[in-house]
C-alpha cells in the first residue's frame, strides 16, 4: 500500500526570496523531503504547477498590496496547514520600515510616474489577514528549523522550536557574551533564538534577526544601551531593523523617537 | 626538584616544568586535560596541551553584568592562575548543554536502541573551590543513592581533578560567606596554591586521593619550604579579606534560607521583573543549576528517531509549561522561583545550599542582577539586620 504524498506548496509575497533559498539549500536533505511530499507549487524552484487544494503551503513575504490580500485569502482557502516562513512573512520584514512614514512620501521620492503604483500604506505579516497554523521566524529563516518543521508536520509531532532567547544558544555554544565582556549592545536577551548561532559565534552582537523571544524586556535592554551611552536614535534604530514590525520591538523603538 | 620516586610529604611543591609534566603525564594515561585558556576576550575553559596554553599574565575585572580580562603586566612570567574563574565551568562537561540519551532505528515492527559510547575522561586543571562545592552539589543531584543519573555518574567518576585555591577574590565573589572557599578542603585529587610575587613562582601541592598521590609520585616533585606553604597561607587569607563585606567584599546575608521562605509575597519580586530580561544567562552559568528538557527527533522518513537532553531554565515561558499552559507567567515568579530554590529549598531538598557564592550569575547577568543584594534587600524589610 503506498499513501498518497502531502502535496506542498511554496508562496511568495513582499520579500527576497532568501527564505524560500534556504529550502533550496536543504540540499541533500531537500531529496528526502521530496521524496516524503509532492512538491507542487514552488516557483523558485519549478515551472512545474499542480492545482490545489493543498496539505501544507510554506508562505514567504509580507502583505503590501491589496492584490496580495486577496491572494492570501485564496491560498489559505486552498491549503489545510498554513505556515509562515521569514521576518516578512511573520513580522512584516524590513519593508515595514515604511509603516513608521508616508508611503506616498518614498513612492513620488522613487518612481517617476508615482501614479501606476498600487501600494498599501503599511507592510503587515500574513496573521494579519488569515489564520496562520505556525510562524517560522528569522531573516532568512534557519534550514534546520524548516527541516525540523516540514519533519514534524510528516511525523505528526510537535516541532521543537524554542521560542527562549539568544542567551540560552550562546551559553550552549559556550560562547563568551559580548555584552558583558566587552559592553557591545547587543539584542539577544530580548531576541528569539534559532539562527544557530551565528553572529555571537564570530564575536558579533545579535542583530535581532529571528525576532522578539516570549515576554522579551526591550525596556530593560534598551536602559542598558542608554546606560552605556547609545543616544535616542541608535536605540530606536536597534530595534528598528528586519523586525521593526514585531510588537515589542515597534513599541520599544516608538519610545525612542 | 627530587626524582618522582622519591619519598613523599604531606605538603609538596611542583615547578611550572612539574605542572607541565602533570598535564602530559594526565594526556597519556587517556585523560583529555580541561583548562583555563584566553578565547574571545575572556578566560575560558578548554582543552589544554601545556602550561603554554594556560593564560599566563591574565586576570580579570567583574561586577554586575561586567567582565574585562585584563594584562598583569607581567607577561609570561605572570601568575597562570590569577585570574578568579572562567567565562563557564565545569558543568558543561559534567552535565553538557546537549546530550543524546538514546538512538533508535526502526526494525520492521519494532525497534533497535543503540546504547551511547562510553564517555571521554576528562582530567580539570584549575577547579576553584566553590566549583568543587558546586560538583558536590551536582553529585548530589545526579548521584544520590536514591536516583542515578547513567551518564552523569559515568562522567563523573572519570574525572580527575586539580584544584587551585584563590589568592585573589573577584568583586563578585562571596564564597567565605557560603562556606565554600576561597580554599579547597575536599574533593580534589591533587590541590595547587600558586606562589605570589616571584617571576614563573611555582606551586604548593596537597594531594586528596591515592590517584593523585600516584599523578604526583610520577611527575618531577619535591616538598615544600615552610616559608612556601606559608605564603600560600598567606595568599588564600588575601583572597578570605577581600571579600570581607566590613571591607568592601560581597557576603550572603545570614539566614537566606530563612529570610527567602518567609517573602515570598513582597513588593521586590515585580522591582526585579522590571529590570531581569528573562534571558536565562543566570541558570546557564551558575554550576548547581541542573534543570533540562527533553526533545524527541525522527528523520524525514521516521526510520531513525533520537531522544535528546538539553539545558532548561527556570527563566523561560516553557519551562512551566503543563496542560493548559504555562504556570510561571510573569518574570517576577520566574525570578522568585529562581532565588528560593537556590538559597531556601534546595536544602529541604539536597540537604546543601543551591548557591555556592561563586557570583558568576552577577557577573553574567547582562544587567547586573545581584543575588546577594536582592537577599539582603528582602533581610533589610524584614528589619533584621
Ligand atoms: S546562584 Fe549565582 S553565585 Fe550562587 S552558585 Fe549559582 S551562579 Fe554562583
Ligand atoms: S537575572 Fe539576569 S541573567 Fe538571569 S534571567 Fe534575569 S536578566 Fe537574565
Amino acid at each position: 500500500m503506498t499513501a498518497r504524498k502531502p502535496k506542498l506548496a511554496v508562496w511568495k509575497f513582499s520579500s527576497c526570496d532568501g527564505c524560500q533559498l534556504s529550502l533550496l539549500d536543504c540540499e541533500d536533505e531537500l531529496l528526502a523531503v521530496a521524496d516524503a511530499v509532492e512538491i507542487a507549487y514552488f516557483l523558485e524552484a519549478t515551472r512545474a504547477q499542480v492545482k490545489g487544494p493543498y496539505d501544507v503551503s510554506l508562505v514567504e513575504g509580507s502583505v503590501t498590496t491589496p492584490e496580495d490580500i486577496r491572494r492570501i485569502r485564496k491560498i489559505r482557502k486552498q491549503s489545510k496547514v498554513l505556515i509562515t516562513i521569514g521576518a516578512c512573512a511573520t513580522a512584516g520584514g524590513i519593508q515595514a520600515l515604511r509603516n513608521f512614514n508616508r508611503v506616498y512620501d518614498f513612492i513620488t521620492a522613487v518612481y517617476a510616474e508615482p501614479d501606476y503604483i498600487e501600494t498599501l500604506a503599511t507592510s503587515t505579516p500574513i496573521q494579519d489577514h488569515v489564520p496562520v497554523d505556525f510562524e517560522l521566524r528569522g531573516c532568512p529563516i534557519n534550514k534546520y528549523q524548516l527541516l525540523e518543521v516540514v519533519n514534524a508536520l510528516l511525523n505528526g509531532r510537535r516541532p521543537v522550536v524554542p521560542a527562549h532567547s539568544q542567551c540560552v544558544e550562546c551559553k550552549a555554544h559556550g560562547t563568551v557574551c559580548v555584552m558583558v565582556s566587552q559592553g557591545t549592545p547587543c539584542l539577544g536577551p530580548v531576541t528569539q533564538a534559532g539562527c544557530g548561532n551565528l553572529c555571537p559565534s564570530v564575536n558579533r552582537a545579535c542583530y535581532g534577526c529571528f525576532g522578539p523571544k516570549e515576554m522579551p524586556n526591550t525596556s530593560s535592554l534598551a536602559g542598558w544601551f542608554s546606560a552605556n551611552g547609545l543616544g535616542q536614535p541608535h536605540v530606536r534604530d536597534f530595534f528598528r531593523s528586519f523586525n521593526a514590525g514585531a510588537e515589542p520591538f515597534r513599541r520599544e523603538s516608538e519610545a525612542h523617537e | 626538584m627530587v626524582e618522582p620516586d622519591k619519598q613523599d610529604h604531606p605538603i609538596m611543591a611542583i615547578d611550572r616544568d612539574g605542572l607541565n609534566a602533570l598535564i602530559q603525564r594526565l594526556a597519556a594515561e587517556g585523560y583529555q586535560v580541561i583548562g583555563p585558556r584566553v578565547e574571545d576576550a575572556a578566560v575560558v575553559l578548554g582543552p589544554v596541551a601545556g602550561v603554554a596554553d594556560l593564560p599566563a599574565g591574565w586576570t580579570d575585572e567583574q561586577s554586575g553584568g561586567h567582565y574585562r580580562l585584563v594584562a598583569d603586566g607581567k607577561g609570561e612570567a605572570g601568575a597562570l592562575f590569577g585570574y578568579t574563574l572562567a567565562a563557564q565551568g565545569w558543568k558543561r562537561y559534567l552535565h553538557p548543554p546537549r546530550t543524546r540519551l538514546w538512538q533508535a532505528h526502526r526494525e520492521g515492527r519494532s525497534w533497535r536502541v543503540e546504547a551511547e559510547a562510553a564517555p571521554q575522561r576528562y582530567a580539570f586543571l584549575g577547579v576553584r573551590a566553590c566549583e568543587l562545592s558546586a560538583i558536590g552539589v551536582l553529585d548530589r543531584v545526579f548521584d544520590n543513592g536514591q536516583f542515578t543519573d547513567p551518564g552523569y555518574a559515568a562522567r563523573r567518576s572519570g574525572t580527575f581533578i586539580v584544584a587551585v585555591n584563590c589568592g585573589r577574590a573577584a568583586a563578585t565573589c562571596f564564597c567565605a560567606s557560603m562556606d565554600t572557599g576561597p580554599k579547597a578542603h575536599a574533593g580534589f585529587d591533587l590541590a595547587l596554591t600558586e606562589l605570589p610575587g616571584e617571576d614563573r613562582a611555582g606551586f604548593v601541592v596537597e594531594v586528596g586521593s591515592p590517584a593523585g598521590a600516584a599523578m604526583l609520585q610520577a611527575i618531577p616533585h619535591g616538598p615544600a619550604a615552610a616559608a612556601d606553604i606559608d605564603a600560600a597561607e598567606r595568599a588564600v587569607a588575601t583572597a578570605t579579606a577581600q571579600m570581607q563585606r566590613a571591607a568592601g567584599g560581597r557576603e550572603m546575608v545570614a539566614d537566606a534560607a530563612g529570610v527567602l521562605s518567609r517573602n515570598a509575597e513582597h513588593p521586590l519580586w515585580e522591582a526585579v521583573a522590571a529590570r531581569c530580561l528573562g534571558c536565562g544567562n543566570c541558570t546557564a552559568v551558575c554550576p548547581t543549576c541542573f534543570c533540562t528538557s527533553v526533545e524527541d527527533t525522527t528523520d524525514l522518513s521516521g526510520e531513525v528517531a533520537e531522544r535528546w537532553r538539553r539545558w532548561d531554565s527556570c527563566f523561560t515561558l516553557d519551562f512551566s509549561y503543563i496542560h493548559g499552559g504555562s504556570v510561571r507567567r510573569g518574570t517576577a515568579s520566574r525570578y522568585r522561583q529562581w532565588i528560593t530554590h537556590k538559597l531556601s529549598y534546595w536544602h529541604e531538598q539536597f540537604g546543601t545550599s543551591g548557591c555556592v557564592g561563586c557570583g558568576r550569575c552577577i557577573t553574567w547577568c547582562p544587567v547586573g542582577i545581584d543575588i546577594t543584594e536582592e537577599a539582603r534587600a528582602l533581610a533589610e524589610s524584614e528589619g533584621r539586620t
